[in-house]
């Protein structure tokens, strides 16, 4: 982990408490976010990804407890921090968040500038302006951003309530809104599954865009590995809530190393032969295996999986590409 | 369409909303469905492929009877089950059924799966308990789930089981014609391809027929032999699965493949401004017009039909012939 990293969440370990006992949701996450980069979380329904974002926005609900790992943005450990201190310079400030679905997104009551603008008062820099004057800064920069999401008539749209926008035009809303306090991370759960895929086309392409001119790292979570072949530099792979296998998007798509990776690659119907499935089920987290949970479903499994600690591994090919497997473990090799 | 089909439509329309008000001008309605013309071969799986609000779910709603046509004709094994009130509709077309789309939504949350599955047969007049008790307990293990998911309640199923279930349900009534409307819309990759399988070998064992309703066209690619795209209440393409995907004729269907992610990461070549428009009100013109690259002011003024490009592959596009793009850039497969 090098110490230009923008996001570094290593070894993360959550569990909740309920009523049926002590669910553990995340069991060793690794990632890291340098600036300006698109890294794609993929992983499917309950494997922890809502969990991950909840953590680093410092939302976890009642009853979650961090019990190990850390998480370190811009050089700070978010886990440390205080509410207030979150609320003043974190959420919505510095992290912007996007979310999945853009018709629950915003208040069906208020016109979409008074949201807007909402965020800027109580997230974004003031620069000892008060007043009309920091509300015409304000409403600037939010006209521009607008501009920038190529929503029609972006003066206009101040004045105009959700309902009054269509689906595509919503998500570049709240693509707007998510920027708007200018962030250095946009964290985006799922932004186009709600969508058409030429309106999710429009999207990704925004996004791709939006990343590299404004020098804005984004984690983009979803299950859907042909978004990330297409909008993400780097991937990293939950099952379970374990992070498998990580490393840049082409490289772990044309050479899956883990053997869930693998098997959800072959899932893809532009990949498959037949259908094939996986069979088996995802694991309860109430009681995971100490090891590997994907072992009970895996082919390749042989009796230690079950009690391996979790430990991504760099591989032969480079640093980034690391995946955490018995099968690229050379001290487990018999 | 030939005169074997086992389903025919012709020119059927059908009009949403509309309402005459007091000393006020009447609200027109939508055009939903705008004069299209398909035929159902016996045992094959027809595609029906186009983005949200094009009219795909009503002109599945309306073949069932759940929606009435305003204009056209509907044949069932060449016998006219169209222009009847409601209730004899239904009682006409008891041979199609359908699966809802959101399969948890479909589900009394305070029935248990044999109380909805018993239900149906009850309904159609089964009076003996003990042969619809038989009935569903032969059912379930035919669509993969075991005897004790009888005694279960919605909530403690999986996206998967619920699908499932949905099937089931309607199994039960011994359809010959299955609407499909987006059947594995929110499951994961995974799961999908179990319930896809499904799917085929209930059509082999069964005799079925299936109007699938999606926008995935990888899914649509895997699985129907022919496909229909239909935009802004019409069908612009319609041809063998094979023929759509390897040899897109309508600049519509060109963009929607290019537009679909794929698994390499390719760009796509192809992009499409704007969004698709809400269902008009009879407007002359081809409808994509507006977002056409190809579009001349012809375009604007004509109403564009189906006809044979080739012996099998019908397209509503005036130009075309002219409209070559080499098939390297447009394939969808990855």
């Amino acid at each position: 982990m090098s110490g230009a990293d923008l996001l570094s969440v290593s070894g993360l370990r959550i569990s909740i408490r309920s009523d049926e006992g002590v669910a553990r949701v995340l069991d060793h996450v690794d990632l890291t976010l340098a600036r300006g980069r698109v890294l794609g979380v993929v992983g499917e329904s309950g494997c922890g990804k809502s969990t991950l974002i909840r953590a680093i926005m410092g939302i976890l609900p009642a009853g979650a407890h961090v019990d190990a790992g850390g998480i370190r943005f811009e050089g700070r450990d978010l886990l440390r921090m205080t509410e207030t201190e979150l609320n003043r310079g974190i959420r919505g400030g510095r992290i912007g968040f996007i979310p999945q679905d853009p018709y629950l997104a915003l208040n069906p009551v208020f016109t979409v500038g008074t949201q807007l603008m909402e965020i800027m008062r109580r997230h974004a820099a003031r620069d000892g302006k008060r007043g009309s004057a920091l509300r015409a800064a304000f409403r600037a920069r939010l006209v521009a951003l607008l501009r920038r999401v190529h929503l029609p008539d972006p003066e206009g749209a101040f004045g105009r309530y959700p309902h009054q926008f269509s689906g595509g035009q919503r998500q570049r809303l709240l693509i707007a809104a998510a920027l708007a306090c200018a962030p250095g991370l946009l964290i985006a759960d799922e932004p186009t599954t709600a969508l058409d895929v030429t309106t999710q086309q429009q999207i990704l392409d925004l996004l791709r865009a939006l990343a590299g001119e404004l020098d804005v790292a984004i984690l983009f979570v979803t299950h859907d590995l042909g978004v990330v072949a297409r909008l993400c530099d780097d991937m990293s792979v939950i099952y379970a809530g374990q992070t498998v296998e990580s490393g840049p998007t082409r490289q772990v798509l044309d050479h899956p190393a883990h053997p869930y990776t693998r098997a959800l690659v072959a899932c893809h119907p532009a990949r498959a032969q037949g259908f094939a499935g996986i069979a088996g089920s995802v694991p309860s987290p109430l009681a995971p295996s100490p090891g590997c949970r994907f072992a009970p479903r895996c082919a390749e499994a042989a009796d230690g999986c079950a009690h391996r600690a979790p430990h991504l591994r760099p591989m032969p090919q480079g640093p980034e590409r690391r995946v955490d497997c018995r099968l690229y473990d050379p001290a487990a090799r018999p | 369409m030939s005169g074997d089909d086992l389903l025919a439509i012709r020119d059927l329309t059908v009009l949403l909303g509309g309402r005459h008000r007091w000393l006020r001008a009447p609200v027109a309605p939508l055009r939903a469905v705008d004069g299209v013309s398909l035929g159902l071969r016996n045992g094959e799986v027809l595609g029906l492929v186009g983005e949200s609000g094009c009219g795909k779910t009503t002109l599945g709603r309306t073949l069932l009877g759940l929606q009435r046509e305003a204009g056209g004709e509907i044949r069932l094994r060449g016998r006219r089950v169209s222009g009847l009130a409601p209730a004899s509709a239904r009682v006409a077309r008891r041979e199609i059924q359908y699966v809802h789309q959101d399969a948890g939504a479909a589900l009394d949350p305070w029935w248990s799966v044999g109380h909805t599955l018993e239900e149906a047969l009850r309904i159609q007049g089964l009076r003996s308990g003990t042969e619809r008790r038989a009935r569903v307990r032969m059912m379930l293990p035919a669509v993969g789930l075991d005897a004790s998911a009888y005694a279960r309640y919605p909530h403690e199923l999986s996206g998967g089981q619920l699908r499932r279930i949905s099937l089931a349900r309607i199994l039960l009534l011994e359809p010959r014609i299955v609407i499909l409307d987006e059947p594995t819309a929110g499951l994961d990759m995974s799961v999908q391809a179990t319930v896809l399988n499904l799917l085929l070998e209930l059509r082999r064992r069964l005799g079925l027929t299936y109007l699938f309703i999606s926008h995935d066209l990888s899914v649509v690619q895997r699985l129907c032999d022919r496909v229909a795209i239909m935009y802004a209440g019409r069908i612009i393409e319609l041809a063998d699965a094979r023929a759509i995907f390897e040899q897109p004729r309508h600049p519509y269907t060109r963009a929607l493949l290019a537009a679909a992610p794929r698994l390499d990461g390719i760009q796509p070549s192809v992009r499409l401004r704007g969004e698709p428009p809400r269902a008009t009100a009879g407007a002359a013109g081809c409808a994509f017009a507006p977002r056409c690259a190809h579009a001349d002011a012809a375009c604007r003024m004509q109403d564009q039909v189906l006809h044979a490009a080739t012996a099998d592959h019908e397209v509503a596009c005036r130009r075309w012939q002219e409209l070559v793009i080499p098939a390297a850039d447009i394939s969808c497969r990855a």
